[in-house]
């Protein structure tokens, strides 16, 4: 067993009233990385944070922390602390002792709850901010009080929970660079809990995509936004072309009657498959000096970028470009090898995968019997 | 046509009978045969007896209020912790004595604790000896309990449904047990409500006379039985006055006390039910 793995889930599952909420996860999780879950709402990503931190109990399958099965410690015991959605200050306290209210339990020194909470209430920018009462502060400020709250306890890992839904967009944009640099300066484990596939991308060393209770794709943010696993990453990730089409051999895709050379190897021939083409990968060329051509049907301009709509006679194809074209020019569109990903069609998708965490997970457990022993 | 106007009634409502009963007693109380006189108040601040009645009834009711928070905050704080719809079953039935009239309820009480009553007839048929309930402090104490123990009940009901999951997760994720979270979470969260019950109990229970002349008898006679005696028996206007504004600047303290306190919660708006 790596020793840097800070947080183990082995076959978690989830069930509420029948419903699987988590389905069999195998994960685990880095000592001093910032993991995102990322997926849309009622994909398990939530349930898995609360598991984490000890709200909620899995229906089947092992949680580890450090080392340590952990299913039935009660999160007050657990070096693991929450920044909650709706941050969840007490009121009845101010930002001080909102701040002390776990050092205080944990009977530190007054002196020294003094000198920790000011630091940290510094790290978050909300210096001379103490004796404020919560509802006097913004969205924002409440945000770093939250964060504040969780981390000066000192913890193994720090879990968010979609922390910045409630921000405008200006200001979510500040925090993530901040909270970036607040667990750099701390070096502390984040697991962050978001829907918002920007946020994944900006803040994540790691990135675990979840859709219906499963894991679809971990990786770094690179991976999960230039090599989509599947369909579902591909559509959730950004903007895509995703189209049907079949794996002629080795390097030659066939989609909507043409015959593409590509970079992907791997499949049976004559495979299904599902191509992914992000809009920004394909250029608007002028007519004839590519195969692909096409009416341009839709130009809408995005600031730095148009997005441009190319009706190729079988197919419409998304396009990101920072030249314009007007409506209605006909031109052609290429679409270099490396600009194609071919991915398997869903069911199979995560087998190879699933098999080797399994492999992995035997060797932790025979590790663990090895230590009892 | 300005929407004030639909305030009219109302407002003639008020004046008929509250403020125009208020100035009759002011006048009552500090004019005699057309001049302006201290006579009554003197009279209410130096008999011994109307002191000592004050004092039983402020003694009275700051019990029952003690026992409706004790009793009234367990229960509050298991139907809070229940699923809705059997909160919304069981508290039914502390709502539902209140649907019959207070002065039934507490004859009631008569039936119950008389020397021939239910509660005797239970005690002599187990081979107990029999017990004199009636006109005692105790009886007095019960039924002033029974009686406003919802109004204590429902607003920290209230508060306490309405905080946040979120808040007692987050005590327990700082490291907080379920001991330490009510003390030092739920509790100072439920204050606003805690507050308000005491308020809705205190200030009936002080100037109950029903209970008291129903329950307590010439042995347990409270303040409020003091003026409707003055009042309605004696025919002494001026001092029955006089002992009314008392009793009423009574209240206007408590109720300025708790509002501070509120305040102080930093909470003004809280779960009242005022």
């Amino acid at each position: 067993m790596e020793s840097n793995h800070l947080i183990e889930l082995v076959n978690v599952t989830k069930e509420y009233s029948g419903e699987k909420a988590l389905d069999n996860i195998n994960l685990y999780i880095r000592n001093g990385e910032f993991l995102t879950l990322l997926g849309p709402s009622g994909c398990g990503k939530t349930t898995m944070l609360r598991i984490i931190a000890g709200f909620t109990m899995p229906t089947n399958g092992d949680v580890y922390l450090d080392g340590k099965r952990v299913n039935e410690v009660p999160p007050y015991k657990r070096r693991v602390n929450t920044v909650f959605q709706k941050y969840a200050l007490f009121t009845h306290l101010n930002v001080f002792d909102n701040v002390a209210f776990g050092l205080k339990l944990k009977k530190v020194g007054k002196k020294e709850i003094q000198r920790r909470v000011e630091s940290i209430l510094e790290l978050v920018n909300l210096k001379g901010y103490e004796r404020r009462w919560i509802d006097q502060l913004s969205g924002g400020q409440q945000q770093r009080v939250a964060i504040a709250r969780a981390l000066v306890n000192d913890p193994e890992v720090l879990l968010l929970d979609e922390p910045l839904s409630a921000l405008d967009k200006k200001l979510r944009k500040d925090m993530q660079v901040e909270l970036k640099r607040m667990q750099q300066a701390v070096g502390i484990t984040f697991v962050y809990v978001t829907h918002d596939q920007e946020e994944a991308l900006t803040m994540s060393d790691t990135v675990v995509v979840m859709n219906e209770g499963k894991i679809q794709q971990i990786g770094t943010p690179q991976d999960i936004y230039n090599e989509p696993k599947n369909k579902f990453v591909a559509q959730f990730i950004g903007e895509s072309n995703i189209i049907d089409g079949v794996m002629l051999q080795d390097y030659l895709v066939s989609f909507k009657g043409s015959a593409y050379q590509c970079v992907d190897t791997g499949f049976e021939p004559n495979e299904p498959v599902d191509v992914v083409i992000r809009p920004e990968d394909v250029d608007i060329v002028p007519l004839g000096s590519a195969p692909l051509t096409g009416v341009i049907t839709d130009v809408v301009f995005m600031g730095v970028h148009y997005a441009i709509t190319v009706n190729c006679n079988e197919f419409s194809l998304m396009v990101h470009t920072t030249d314009y074209v007007p409506v209605g020019e006909h031109v052609s569109v290429q679409i270099l090898p490396d600009a194609i990903h071919v991915m398997k069609k869903p069911k199979t998708l995560d087998e190879s995968e699933a098999i080797e965490a399994t492999q992995e997970m035997k060797a932790i457990e025979e590790g663990m019997d090895a230590e009892e022993q | 046509m300005k929407r004030s106007v639909f305030a009219t009634p109302y407002i003639v409502w008020m004046i008929m009978f509250i403020v125009i009963p208020m100035l009759f007693i002011l006048y009552s109380a500090f004019i005699k045969d057309g001049q302006f006189t201290l006579e009554y108040v003197r009279q209410a601040m130096e008999s011994p007896k109307y002191m000592n009645v004050l004092l039983r009834s402020i003694v009275i009711a700051l019990i029952s209020t003690a026992l409706c928070l004790l009793i009234g905050y367990p229960v509050a704080y298991i139907l809070s912790n229940m699923k809705k719809s059997t909160a919304a079953i069981l508290s039914m039935f502390f709502i539902l004595p209140m649907w019959m009239n207070f002065l039934l309820r507490t004859y009631a009480w008569q039936v119950v604790l008389a020397d021939n009553g239910v509660l005797n007839m239970l005690l002599t048929s187990l081979g107990f000896p029999k017990g004199e309930f009636m006109y005692t402090q105790g009886a007095v104490l019960l039924v002033t309990v029974y009686n406003f123990l919802p109004f204590m009940i429902l607003p920290i009901y209230t508060v306490l449904s309405k905080i946040d999951r979120s808040h007692i997760e987050a005590a327990h994720d700082l490291g907080a047990n379920s001991i330490k979270t009510f003390f030092k979470v739920v509790l100072p969260l439920s204050v606003p409500g805690i507050i308000s019950g005491i308020t809705m109990v205190f200030i009936p229970a002080i100037t109950t006379f029903a209970i008291s002349r129903l329950i307590g008898g010439k042995n347990v006679a409270l303040y409020g039985d003091l003026i409707e005696e003055k009042i309605v028996s004696s025919g002494s206007l001026g001092l029955g006055s006089v002992l009314s504004i008392i009793l009423l600047v009574l209240v206007i303290i408590s109720i300025f006390v708790m509002h501070r306190m509120e305040v102080e919660q930093g909470n003004e708006e809280g779960g009242t039910l005022w």
